[in-house]
């Protein structure tokens, strides 16, 4: 994305999505951390619902956030960072974008392999894509866990390097997604 | 003449196999006794894996006919392996002090084409009410096969007490299908 007519920041959208879907799914993360210990209750069963139920939020946003990053061009690399961290930060993002339909998607199947379907808001059914069977339900539990921990991992280092190029760099690579920082 | 001795043995002898119809010998193995519920608006399956019947049920003379069954409480598969350790607790089934849930029929009616109205009384962690379920008849090969349904509310024998005594999250009506195969008399 080097080309010169690209624009030098972020839409409007581009950044409400960006925003939205990635503390969602860090919030979502989070809750699916606390609630796998909690014990058995209709709290806990009702956590695990609203659980889901962000899950399939956040893969509905994650498709509109795809359909806009491909419908509109995103901005091309910052003047005077090195290409090689230019690639890095293309391929970190382009993970990022597998995981955020990869992890609602492990969740659903997850979810059906261990007999329970996923009902979207308590309304609407989510057909089961895969029977129940508790061999698969284990090991698409761990595939969840697994592209979960990945996902945070990949976020914390994104986030990382973002600060990095805004404190240390000075440069404009945060600033595209988070205008009011612009104070120079 | 010959005939006709013939035709009125034929006569008799088929009389008679009809009244010795009767189905009293349970087969486990072919029946079944399963239930649906709603846990958060979320459809699930569960059932009891172990029950036993004694039945007497004469297709000729329907309205005689006796059932009772014992359900052994702590054989039920709610779904959920979280749910089977929870259920046989205190707030549900209580299943170490109430370890049998029963029903014994006290009236059958039949309704015509092979169906049947059983009124009866269910107990269930120690609580007794008059339930009444539609059940149909049919023969397959030498047996009887029993079908039914009807809904049973979990809040009437308090299954399900305290915090899991509201509705929102396990809903209160559950659904009981039952099927009984029964051998004819030996």
């Amino acid at each position: 994305m080097t080309n010169p007519s690209s624009p030098s920041t972020y839409t409007g959208p581009a950044r409400s999505l960006h925003w939205l879907v990635g503390l969602g799914m860090l919030a979502t993360f989070g809750v699916g951390i606390y609630m796998s210990d909690l014990p058995f209750s209709p709290t806990k069963l009702q956590i695990y619902s609203w659980h889901k139920w962000a899950g399939v939020t956040l893969f509905l946003l994650s498709v509109i956030r795809l359909a806009w990053r491909l419908t509109h061009q995103a901005p091309g690399a910052v003047a005077g960072i090195p290409a090689w961290q230019h690639t890095a930060a293309e391929w970190m993002h382009r993970i990022l974008y597998v995981l955020m339909f990869a992890i609602p998607l492990s969740g659903w199947l997850m979810s059906s392999a261990k007999g329970f379907q996923t009902v979207y808001f308590g309304l609407l059914p989510l057909p089961d894509l895969v029977a129940k069977s508790k061999d698969l339900g284990d090991i698409l539990g761990k595939v969840h866990g697994s592209l979960n921990l990945l996902m945070v991992t990949l976020v914390a280092l994104h986030a990382a390097a973002a600060i990095k190029h805004h404190l240390i760099d000075r440069d404009e690579v945060l600033v595209r997604m988070l205008p009011f920082l612009k104070t120079r | 003449m010959k005939k006709l001795i013939a035709f009125a043995a034929l006569a008799v002898l088929g009389a008679g196999s009809a009244q010795a119809v009767e189905y009293n010998q349970v087969l486990n193995d072919k029946s079944a006794l399963a239930f649906t519920y709603k846990q958060m608006n979320v459809p699930m399956e569960g059932s009891f894996k172990r029950f036993r019947g004694q039945l007497s049920f004469d297709p000729a003379k329907p309205a005689t006919a006796t059932a009772q069954f014992q359900i052994e409480v702590a054989s039920i598969d709610t779904g959920s392996a979280e749910g089977n350790d929870e259920v046989g607790g205190k707030l549900w089934f209580n299943s170490k002090a109430f370890p049998t849930a029963q029903f014994v029929s006290t009236a059958i009616k039949p309704l015509g084409n092979n169906r049947f109205e059983v009124s009866g009384k269910m107990t269930i962690k120690g609580k007794t009410l008059d339930v009444s379920t539609p059940a149909s008849f049919r023969q397959d090969g030498a047996n009887a096969v029993f079908e039914g349904g009807f809904v049973l509310k979990r809040a009437d024998y308090a299954i399900g007490e305290g915090v899991w005594a509201d509705f929102g999250t396990v809903a209160n009506e559950v659904q009981i299908k039952f099927r009984l195969t029964a051998a004819p008399k030996k």
